[in-house]
């Protein structure tokens, strides 16, 4: 499936409960025109690893994730050579020819596909998730890049592997620290911030089954204000969606400074936080 | 369109945005698929194509308002399926024919007065009426801006002036009455919509105000006159209320990434011991063969920290980037300690204790702290003597002492001796200065006298620099003393 529009994958994306906004549907459908990798950025909580979810749903695509972290190299990101079996095999015919053998071990029968290989030899496409690249060393950050931009990996035993299908590839980061500019160079950028109020309040109304509009709408502005403080951890999507649906559960029909100082502990996480979000905004 | 393409991208070269030869091309095969028409997504496509960091988001934001501010006129788009509809006015041929078929009075025509123009604003952001408010913008501006064509101003003025004359205040006041509420959380959520609905407003106004520039100057002399320096690049000592909102904003996250970018150099030296454990584990896919020796990283030895700095008058904005910036990289070192000074010295290590939220921890050191002895104005010389009599014992070959301020002495004695002193049972003195190179040592400065007794004296003008030498300072070379 491709689609002719951004205003189509914005639709398609509110199919399987994702809301995207303007900029989300435009980079995504350019994504899928360019064949271009989407580098996401943005806050934790904003919905930059469901917004890979959401586009493997509708797609009907495999999800490939390779969840990065400090020290994750080739080994664990794109293939390993299966030593034990290698050994067995070398063991198992001692007497055997040198070079026979040494095309036999090295044959992918022996390779230990990782997710960067994995995607790229899927013969469905996939989309493929590189979560928290900023994690990851600068060094190995290189090792993407042949993948990123012609969609290859090169093993020097079994020469170059190209991509049977072009997956869909979204890389994600909290901006913990600049990625490379080869990197960036080879991705279209995309920030994911806050959600505007009426946005989330759409999204809280997409994700929380029978909640009332108003009570949404409330929602929304509350958590809007609270991120306006200057707090430790502003509250992410899925904590106003935690929020709206406790608030449910409580049967609360409005929101006002009692229900708020009774739940602020759904959205807040630091006692520090919390305090001051009492302090400003419900004994004012 | 490709010579306009080309012409913005040179803008947001000049604003210090890096666009590469390759994110151009790009961009131009991303128009090819992109309805013109449609600006937020044409706006969506330049900005994932050309901008790669969001901090430089905002310059891209004004060179596109000015570069594409007139091509909202050329289309006529049906309501906007998402939110951007509240923020962005529809086109101006829409407007119009709304304008005819609303007819009497409401605001199609010229000729409404002042009273008039207000009520009719206020009606307007009641109902939150975009359109209208657009059209009530413009006339705003035709009526109340006074703008004088070839004069090379960015429009701030005129904005002033319009919204000074429209009174927002007894706008805003009216917009509240109509939305009085008991609880406190939702009285204070009432102000903040009105707040936004404001904020709307003036937008609006401003963009008006732009394209009116635009139309009037050309788009390259208008965004030459924008251009602000990027946040990094922006003054610390000269900081509007503006830019220090923005400096505000990007400390944090800066300093997160300073932290990050230190913990790994840290994790990467390593002191050659071998770890047995972790060998052995990792030799285990070989079948026992250690072929790869993993090696135990050193534990690291954080400096400690003692920053003075002067918090006149002229310093206090750089004291208290320099502060913030420090106290967010506090984990990085083993003891920091803080002390003002005027003409006399204080420590206010304790202000910021652990839990103290930053603004009002820097409103004590301004009211509480005793750093004026005399008449209020700078004297390094004396405050340099107070820091040691008082706290010279407490330094050690493990600290670094780090002296914040411009070393305008007001012609008294520098007493520059005294850093000798420190330095010879320091690690370190570092001095900081916020003003240009080129102005040390003038007038008042006695920074030359200074440096000759400091390990290195730096020019930290903008965040940058600073983000550089706290990197330096953090994360020190083994270093032999003489």
């Amino acid at each position: 499936m491709s689609f002719s529009s951004p205003g189509e994958v914005s639709s398609a994306l509110r199919d399987v409960r994702y809301l995207a906004d303007d900029r989300i549907s435009q980079v995504v459908f350019l994504a899928e025109r360019l064949g271009k990798p989407v580098l996401v950025e943005g806050p934790a909580g904003v919905g930059k690893t469901e917004l890979a979810k959401a586009l493997a749903a509708i797609h009907g695509r495999r999800l490939i994730r390779l969840q990065c972290y400090e020290g994750l190299d080739e080994s664990k990101a794109i293939y390993e050579w299966n030593y034990k079996k290698q050994l067995l095999r070398i063991q198992a015919e001692e007497d055997a020819d040198w070079s026979d053998l040494e095309g036999d071990i090295f044959s992918s029968d022996f390779l230990l596909t990782r997710p960067l290989l994995e995607a790229i030899t899927s013969p469905e496409p996939v989309v493929l998730l590189v979560d928290e690249v900023d994690r990851v060393e600068i060094e190995t950050e290189a090792l993407l890049l042949e993948v990123l931009s012609d969609f290859q990996v090169s093993i020097p035993e079994l020469g170059t592997m190209t991509a049977e299908s072009m997956p869909l590839v979204l890389l994600t980061s909290n901006n913990t620290r600049e990625l490379s500019e080869a990197l960036k160079r080879r991705c279209l950028f995309l920030h994911i911030g806050y959600p505007t109020i009426e946005r989330e309040r759409e999204i809280i109304l997409a994700r929380v089954d029978g909640l009332d509009a108003v009570l949404a709408e409330q929602v929304a502005r509350v958590v809007a204000s609270i991120r306006a403080l200057d707090l430790k951890k502003p509250p992410s999507v899925s904590e106003t969606i935690d929020w709206a649906r406790t608030l449910l559960a409580l049967g609360v029909e409005e929101v006002d400074s009692g229900v708020l100082g009774e739940t602020l502990h759904v959205l807040l996480k630091y006692q520090a936080d919390i305090e001051k979000a009492e302090k400003d905004l419900v004994s004012s | 369109m490709l010579d306009v393409l080309t012409a913005f991208v040179q803008e947001l070269r000049e604003a210090g945005v890096p666009v590469s030869m390759v994110e151009t091309i790009d961009a131009t095969e991303a128009l090819r698929h992109v309805d013109l028409s449609d600006r937020a997504g044409f706006k969506a496509a330049l900005g994932a194509t050309l901008v790669k960091n969001e901090r430089h988001y905002r310059a891209f934001e004004t060179a596109f308002e000015v570069f594409f501010a007139l091509h909202r006129d050329l289309s006529d788009r049906a309501a906007d399926t998402t939110d951007q509809a509240v923020k962005d006015p529809r086109t101006g041929q829409s407007r119009q024919q709304r304008g005819q078929g609303r007819g009497e009075g409401q605001g199609g025509g010229s000729g409404m007065d002042l009273d008039e123009l207000r009520a009719a604003l206020m009606d307007a952001l009641r109902q939150q009426d975009a359109d209208r408010m657009a059209d009530l913008a413009s006339m705003a501006v035709d009526q109340l801006a006074g703008i004088e064509p070839g004069r090379p101003v960015g429009g701030t003025y005129y904005l002033y002036r319009t919204m000074r004359q429209l009174d927002l205040d007894a706008i805003r006041d009216g917009l509240l009455e109509d939305l009085e509420e008991v609880d406190d959380l939702r009285q204070r959520l009432a102000q903040e919509e009105v707040q936004d609905r404001l904020d709307s407003l003036r937008a609006e106004l401003e963009a008006e105000i732009r394209r009116r520039l635009v139309a009037d100057r050309g788009r390259e002399a208008v965004a030459r006159t924008l251009r602000r320096p990027l946040v990094e690049d922006l003054d610390l000592m000269h900081a509007t209320r503006a830019d220090m909102d923005a400096i505000e904003d990007v400390i944090r996250p800066l300093t997160r990434k300073l932290a990050t970018r230190l913990a790994q150099r840290r994790k990467r030296r390593r002191d050659g011991r071998l770890d047995y454990r972790k060998t052995m584990r990792h030799s285990l896919a070989a079948g026992g063969v250690p072929i790869e020796p993993v090696f135990k990283s050193p534990k690291v030895a954080k400096p400690e920290l003692f920053l003075l700095c002067d918090i006149s008058g002229s310093m206090a904005t750089f004291a208290r980037f320099t502060l913030q910036f420090v106290y967010a990289m506090n984990s990085h070192f083993s003891k920091l300690r803080s002390f003002a000074f005027i003409d006399s010295l204080d420590e206010v290590t304790d202000y910021f204790g652990v839990g103290t939220d930053f603004p009002s921890a820097l409103q004590r050191v301004s009211t509480e702290a005793e750093v004026v002895h005399m008449d209020g104005h700078s004297d390094y010389g004396r405050s340099l003597e107070l820091f040691w009599s008082r706290y010279g014992d407490a330094l050690t070959p493990r600290s670094t002492v780090i002296i914040a301020g411009d070393a305008r002495n007001n012609y008294r004695t520098p007493h520059a001796d005294v850093l000798d002193a420190m330095q010879a049972v320091s690690r370190g003195v570092y001095w900081l200065n916020p003003e240009p190179r080129s102005y040390w040592d003038t007038g008042d400065s006695v920074m030359g006298a200074y440096a000759r007794h400091c390990d290195a004296v730096r020019e930290v003008r903008n965040l940058r620099q600073l983000e550089e030498f706290v990197e330096e300072i953090a994360l020190p070379r083994p270093r032999v003393r003489a």
